[in-house]
């Protein structure tokens, strides 16, 4: 909470202003999927070395905002993104940008924990390998380990398969393996929601220790997770377009956590927040 | 209405009729298994029993000795030659096939020309053999006469590769499909290239689906009469002292032409061969079919699932 405690005791209040520490800045981001207009018009900055929460009822584009932060979109041929993503004042979506460079730099955990069908070591070899480090990588593999508060676990097992392991264990191999190309950014989808209570608290005591390294997003269904890891909170929901009768996803509000929770400035985040909706 | 208050353990009984459906079902299952089964083992023993004679007494010299118009000495080594020889052209083609499935999967576009290569490849599977053979005749056997020397074993192992490939197209395609997309993203999320997610995620899951369909081929191209019909395969031919170029080259026959042919004599003598011949075909078939399930039972084993 260093982070949060900073801003309030510096009266920092605007959470979308344009700041030297900002690691995101998004302008009018709209995403369409072929004809379906998902997410629209959508501004956000995210400050560096904080945990931002995405929340939000199903279908209001949460998780789209969070592909576009590394480009992975990109795999959907119909997917198409409008607006100005900047990482570090950098457009992401510049035609010389490179989407491979782009996630070297911000990886991503996923809502289901995928670890590849190889040994453990493998696993959070596999980013450093792609990125082309040739060598011995115990080392980094150790450390990767090590933060990922997995090392004391599996370091007898090393060699054994990913796939043997429980569901907590894998998606902290995830955030390890995330960890082991050195990203400036953790991207997390929605990554307790395949987990039961004690295997989500400790991905949460996780993120909180390795938040003093990473900026970290975060899209979760789980409001309570938001409150207790978040320093601030964007709240999005969906819309049904009327000409169209599609949902389209769009941010409500974007505050420092405690007020998205305590004394939030729109009615429809009130309503959700307190369970009303949603 | 039930009796809330009490419970009887007659109440709970599974009543007659019950589910009526639902057992038929289950026997129409079980005799459709049976069937299948039966059918198997009444050609099993069938061709056991036909070839006893030859299976009993003279099994070896008959897998090594060619083609004759005596019964005593007639043997498959030709045919197994040639089988081995087509098999190998098929496996050639392997990389080819697997290779258009991969593109088609992983790098054309969704356009109306990559649809219509994806129909005519469906289509081509469904063609039937005796065309490929008719396709043999004016490519391969006419038309690239210089290579392979017209009427030869290069010609037909060309012409049923051609009619394999559609078979390994598709289903290295659909074992491609059938790779997770967490795990693509997972690779892709950790600053893969296509080619990189490709080489080192997708295709090893995809191997044990691409053996199969691999196997698959190989074994239809084993079985394969028609097109070496039109190919003009022979039932006997003598090699004299041509090398193993010419061999190629000149005149060839395959175990389904010699099951063909030792059918068609008149004399009821030769009905052993025939029977023999097709055992040794079936072995090969089943052989093969091993390989492929051990291959893939270590591949999935060394994959963790």
């Amino acid at each position: 909470m260093t982070m949060t405690e900073f801003a309030i005791t510096a009266g920092v209040k605007a959470a979308s202003g344009t700041g030297a520490n900002d690691v995101f800045t998004v302008d009018g981001l709209n995403v369409f999927y072929g004809d379906h207009h998902a997410v629209s018009e959508v501004d956000l900055a995210v400050k560096e070395r904080e945990i931002t929460a995405f929340i939000g009822p199903s279908g209001c584009g949460k998780s789209t905002v969070l592909r576009c932060f590394n480009r992975m979109n990109d795999l959907i041929d119909i997917a198409r993104v409008e607006g100005t993503v900047r990482y570090h004042g950098v457009d992401l979506y510049d035609e010389a940008v490179d989407p491979v460079a782009v996630r070297r730099r911000i990886g991503m955990v996923f809502q289901k924990p995928n670890p590849f069908p190889k040994s453990i070591f493998d696993n959070v070899a596999y980013g450093p390998r792609v990125g082309g480090r040739k060598g011995n990588l115990d080392e980094v593999v150790e450390r990767s380990l090590r933060s990922a508060g997995l090392w004391d676990e599996v370091k007898d097992r090393l060699s054994e398969s990913a796939l043997g392991m429980s569901g907590g264990q894998q998606q902290r191999l995830c955030i390890a393996r995330a960890i082991a190309v050195n990203p400036d950014v953790l991207l997390m989808d929605e990554p307790c929601s395949a987990l039961d209570p004690i295997a989500t608290g400790v991905i949460e005591e996780l993120m909180k220790e390795i938040q003093s390294e990473y900026t970290i997003i975060i899209v979760t269904h789980n409001m309570q997770q938001a409150a207790r890891v978040s320093d601030r909170t964007a709240f999005f929901t969906a819309e049904i377009d009327e000409r169209s009768g599609q949902r389209r996803g769009k941010l409500v509000e974007f505050e420092e956590t405690g007020t998205i929770f305590s004394n939030p400035g729109d009615e429809r985040t009130e309503a959700y927040v307190t369970g009303r909706f949603g | 209405m039930h009796d809330r208050q009490t419970v009887s353990l007659d109440s709970l009984r599974a009543r007659r009729g019950d589910d009526a459906a639902g057992h038929v079902f289950f026997l129409l299952i079980t005799a459709a298994v049976g069937l299948a089964f039966f059918i198997v083992a009444a050609v099993g023993v069938d061709v056991v029993v036909e070839a006893w004679d030859i299976l009993a007494n003279r099994l070896w010299d008959f897998l090594a000795s060619p083609s004759s118009a005596d019964e005593a000495k007639s043997g498959v080594s030709q045919g197994i030659r040639g089988s081995a020889l087509i098999a190998a052209f098929v496996i050639l083609t392997f990389p080819a096939g697997v290779g258009a499935a991969i593109y088609l999967e992983e790098y054309a576009d969704d356009t109306w020309l990559s649809r219509l290569i994806q129909v005519t490849v469906r289509n081509l599977a469904g063609v039937p053999s005796i065309v490929y053979g008719l396709l043999g005749v004016a490519v391969f056997v006419k038309g690239l006469d210089g290579l392979t020397g017209g009427r030869s074993v290069i010609a037909a192992g060309l012409a049923i590769a051609v009619l394999v490939l559609p078979v390994i197209v598709i289903t290295a395609g659909e074992a491609l499909r059938a790779v997770p997309t967490p795990l693509r993203e997972g690779a892709y999320g950790l600053g893969a290239t296509q080619w990189e997610v490709i080489r080192t995620q997708v295709l090893p899951a995809a191997l044990p689906g691409i053996l199969t369909g691999t196997v698959l081929g190989v074994a239809r191209a084993l079985g394969e009469a028609a097109p070496l019909l039109v190919i003009g395969a022979v039932g006997f031919y003598t090699t004299g002292n041509q090398d193993f170029v010419e061999q190629l080259r000149g005149a060839f026959t395959a175990l389904p032409m010699n099951i063909a042919n030792y059918a068609r004599l008149p004399a009821e003598t030769w009905r052993g061969h025939a029977a023999a011949a097709s055992f040794v075909l079936l072995v090969l078939v089943f052989l093969i079919n091993l390989v492929a399930i051990v291959v893939r039972a270590r591949i999935s084993k060394r994959l963790g699932r």
